[in-house]
């Protein structure tokens, strides 16, 4: 194995390559996997077979991040990156970098303002802008390969903990990190951990929380995808300061590549003797098992997730007593989310105030985020806290797509808020993102630009709620239906006066009387769009027009004659053939027909295409 | 070490056999004294302080559906967040509030959105009228309906140890139904889901010896002595199966039972009487 980690590509300042003893690193994680990165890995395995003297070693690892550019090809150590790498540009990567040491620069990333190559991952601002701990070794490790992970400093936490420390001294050293929930809520971590271990009773679970369901959130997937073996190495930490023996990875079905190469690294960390009776010979015994999620969003809230674990249905119960109490079968549980879990390792091998340097206030540390939605470079990042929205949308994500103007970032996934402008140089950070009337959630992040309709957002989120509430208690259920029937009268025009009075009262309801977080949260998505941008709900009200063109039943689209130069291209893009126009000449958009899906708006290169309100009186479309 | 708390609701005894500690609850300014980790529900109830509630009863474990029971936490005199009071554990200590104006106009929330749900049920327009609402400010139910999705029929199935029924779906598709929505296997037609629910959204239907629920059609046992249907011959199985009783027991009535033992004390008395 090449000792990767002990090559240090910072070191370098320009690109010198090296002939020979590199490892490739082809990113294979779930999205690149759909662009074809196992055929470029297949390619480089072929080609290395007769060029093994030059000692290169493909690797197949987890996600990189930079999914946007993916498939996602990392010659280390020159830390150089290619870009969108098909199977064919494998020969040519091989000959040119590997034999001649030349960079292939039609692979390398460009940058968006001036064009110049950046062929250095370390130089392109994606990258250079992040602090990666709980993806540490994403992208670095095969995670198939116990071993490489070992090399890479895995496990290495988990000796401290159960070796030179006791339980209690474990969980100050979490504390004094000041280590908060991942998952969304921002509970402490210590202070879990500590109730459980105080809870009476001999028999203790932990419990990973890997049911990430919010649309547009992948963190949690990459991760154990991408570096299993940091999960469970916090598990089992996690697990020694509480005195747990019986633990539980509760993992999305949907997510079939992050249950394989889970159940390989609980299978190696067996053999490996990391579980199982006697760990390293201290005396601690653990097990780790995975349980399959069946598909329901509401089994990621914690309470629900333990009914499905214990073979019921998946509905939330009172929190009035804590898990920490009355968790798992009415036992003493610990229960964190994936990130959380695989931020515990690093803490304990690089001591509590390397973590606590990062962050802001009580927000100690780093949070990985899924940057998705109308921005350039999507994928997963992984910030200290307190980063502006600004540096994450505009440095990191590199700003908008299209040039199109910014108008809102979505955080939390469907419980969370949307923010406007205004709100770009705030600070992410638990306690900042809820005053802002948001919140961390999952760490989903959707950039949204001016052709976004708020209230269809807000209505978009709902209905998904609709859907994926349990409907067990009255106010989430009932509340859902009512707000859906309340936001379709919107966005047709059908709104009646006094319906954003209803909206923010039946909220309030909702917020007050829920069951549970889903049911609590639910209107978050309402409240901050009411909060940032009530006009656009005004609009919809009282001028039955869709400011941002998007709500259908509202906008009509026209193309403006003097700018068409009947380029046709509207013409082909339109799905109904509800254009007319010969070539040359100006084209024209015929409203009978038009089903106002915007297309021809997208595809014109000239921006000759406009839209405008249609005219609807109130009840037409009800 | 923190003292073994008991299993919320069910304070007879501590998990080692002790006697639960009493602890005192302030509700509306009364004083209240009753077992630590007592459902704070029972405890009202027990003072005759009146809660609005359609998911309870105390034959099943409490869900917390309806939420009409919410009470308001004060916390050092200024009110804290509302807890539903079926659901809610009592500790030394704890002060609520059970008609404040905010949980008055929560519940009247909470019937509004009910009552466009159920427009036609009497029992929730009565309560509806209680907080001052005639009719609903939503839109009513396209597809109006008795059920008010309570759980209670469910629950007493689970309780009764048979599970013939379930809540199906989720979210605002969420409906009581049997498996597959075919006549459920595993009904023996006892009426326990019929008798509990509230709103007498569940009907049975009995005729000629025969009783129908759930699609399902059941015969009906006939008591030996009177001839009056008693029972479904399912029930009478299943409740000999569970409780080793022979199915002789279930075929004569209480009635007649009753009549019958009378009738041997009243012979046993008149040889008294002789004596």
């Amino acid at each position: 194995m090449v000792p990767v980690a002990q090559c240090d590509p910072a070191a370098e300042t320009s690109v010198r390559l090296r002939v020979s003893g590199r490892d490739i690193r082809i990113c294979c994680g779930t999205g690149c996997r759909a662009n074809g990165a196992m055929d470029v890995a297949d390619a480089f395995a072929r080609a290395y077979d007769d060029r093994s003297t030059l000692q290169i070693h493909t690797k197949r690892t987890g996600c990189h991040g930079f999914c946007e550019r993916g498939p996602l090809v990392m010659i280390e150590p020159d830390g150089i990156l290619y870009t969108r790498v098909k199977a064919a540009d494998v020969p040519e990567i091989c000959t040119r970098t590997l034999e001649r040491g030349e960079v292939v620069e039609r692979l390398v990333y460009h940058h968006p303002a001036d064009h110049r190559p950046i062929p250095l991952a370390k130089e392109i601002p994606f990258y250079a802008r992040q602090t990666r701990i709980a993806l540490r070794n994403i992208g670095r490790i095969d995670p198939t390969d116990i071993a490489d992970a070992l090399a890479h400093g895995a496990y290495a936490g988990m000796r401290t903990a159960l070796t030179e420390l006791t339980p209690t001294e474990v969980i100050d050293i979490i504390e004094h990190a000041g280590l908060r929930g991942r998952g969304g809520a921002g509970f402490s971590t210590a202070g879990k951990w500590r109730a459980c271990r105080r809870a009476p009773g001999e028999r203790k679970f932990v419990i990973c929380n890997g049911d990430e369901g919010d649309p547009g959130a992948f963190k949690d997937r990459s991760i154990l995808e991408g570096d299993p073996h940091a999960v469970i190495e916090g598990m089992i930490i996690g697990a020694y300061a509480v005195g747990a023996h019986e633990g539980f990875l509760y993992v999305r079905d949907e997510y079939p590549l992050a249950v394989r190469h889970l159940e390989a690294a609980l299978a190696a960390a067996r053999e490996a003797g990391f579980l199982g009776h006697d760990i390293l010979g201290t005396g601690f015994a653990l097990d780790l098992a995975i349980a399959r999620g069946g598909g329901a969003f509401i089994c990621g809230e914690s309470s629900a997730l333990m009914r499905s674990l214990e073979g019921r249905v998946g509905e939330p119960r009172a929190k009035y007593v804590h898990a920490t109490e009355r968790g798992l079968f009415d036992l003493p549980t610990v229960l964190n989310n994936v990130e959380t879990w695989a931020h515990v390792g690093a803490i304990l091998a690089a001591g509590p105030d390397a973590f606590a340097a990062l962050g802001t206030g009580r927000s100690k540390g780093t949070k990985a985020f899924s940057l998705v939605g109308k921005v350039q470079n999507t994928g997963l990042i992984e910030l200290p806290m307190g980063t502006t929205l600004r540096e994450i949308i505009f440095d990191i994500g590199g700003g908008m797509r299209g040039d199109r103007p910014f108008k809102a970032v979505q955080t939390g996934g469907p419980s969370g808020g949307c923010l406007p402008a205004s709100l770009l140089d705030l600070p992410v950070d638990y306690e900042q993102l809820t005053a802002a009337g948001s919140m961390m959630g999952s760490g989903g992040m959707i950039v949204m630009d001016d052709r976004t309709c708020m209230v269809d957002v807000a209505r978009y989120f709902l209905r998904y709620l609709s859907e994926e509430s349990c409907g067990k208690c009255l106010p989430c259920r009932e509340g859902l239906r009512q707000m859906v029937g309340l936001f379709d009268r919107l966005v047709t025009g059908a709104g009646q006066t006094g319906d954003l009075e209803r909206i923010e009262a039946l909220a309030q309801t909702m917020q007050a009387a829920s069951l549970c977080e889903l049911g609590k949260s639910a209107a978050n998505p309402v409240l901050s769009t009411l909060r940032y941008f009530r006009e656009e709900y005004t609009a919809h009200l009282e001028a039955r027009a869709c400011p941002a063109g998007s709500c259908r039943a509202l906008t009509t689209y026209h193309i403006r004659a003097q700018d068409c130069n009947g380029c046709h291209t509207c013409f082909t893009a339109c799905p109904l053939g509800a254009i007319a126009g010969v070539k040359h000449k100006a084209h024209r958009i015929d409203a009978d027909r038009c089903i106002g899906c915007g297309a021809c708006f997208e595809a014109c290169p000239r921006h000759a295409v406009g839209f405008g309100p249609k005219m609807v009186c109130a009840g037409q479309e009800a | 070490m923190k003292a073994v708390r008991p299993a919320p609701g069910h304070q007879d005894t501590n998990d080692d056999g002790s006697p639960p500690r009493m602890v005192a609850v302030v509700a509306d300014g009364r004083t209240l004294h009753a077992p630590e980790g007592t459902f704070l529900l029972e405890v009202l109830r027990k003072a005759g302080i009146v809660i609005p509630t359609l998911c309870h009863h105390p034959a099943v474990e409490p869900a917390g559906a309806c939420r009409l029971c919410l009470v308001e936490i004060l916390r050092n005199g200024t009110p804290g967040e509302l807890v539903t009071a079926c659901l809610f554990p009592i500790t030394d200590g704890l002060q609520v509030r059970t008609r404040s104006e905010r949980v008055q106009a929560m519940r009247r929330n909470l019937l509004d959105l009910l009552l466009a749900r159920c427009p036609d049920t009497p029992l929730i327009q009565q309560l509806a009228r209680e907080y001052g609402l005639d009719q609903t400010s939503y839109p009513r139910n396209t597809e109006a309906t008795d059920c008010i999705l309570c759980g209670l029929c469910t629950r007493v199935c689970d309780r009764v140890g048979l599970s013939a029924i379930s809540l199906v779906s989720h979210g605002t598709e969420r409906k009581v139904a049997p498996p597959l929505k075919q006549p459920p296997p595993d009904c023996v037609g006892c009426l326990a889901c019929a008798a509990i629910c509230p709103t007498g959204t569940i009907q049975a239907e009995e005729s000629n010896g025969t009783r129908t629920i759930w699609g399902k059609t059941f015969t009906m046992l006939s008591c030996k002595t009177c001839g009056r249907a008693l029972i479904t011959t399912a029930q009478a199985e299943y409740w000999s199966g569970r409780s080793r009783l022979p199915i002789a027991y279930f075929e004569t009535c209480d009635t007649c039972k009753r009549a019958s033992t009378a009738a041997t004390m009243a012979a046993l008395g008149a040889l008294g009487n002789g004596r």
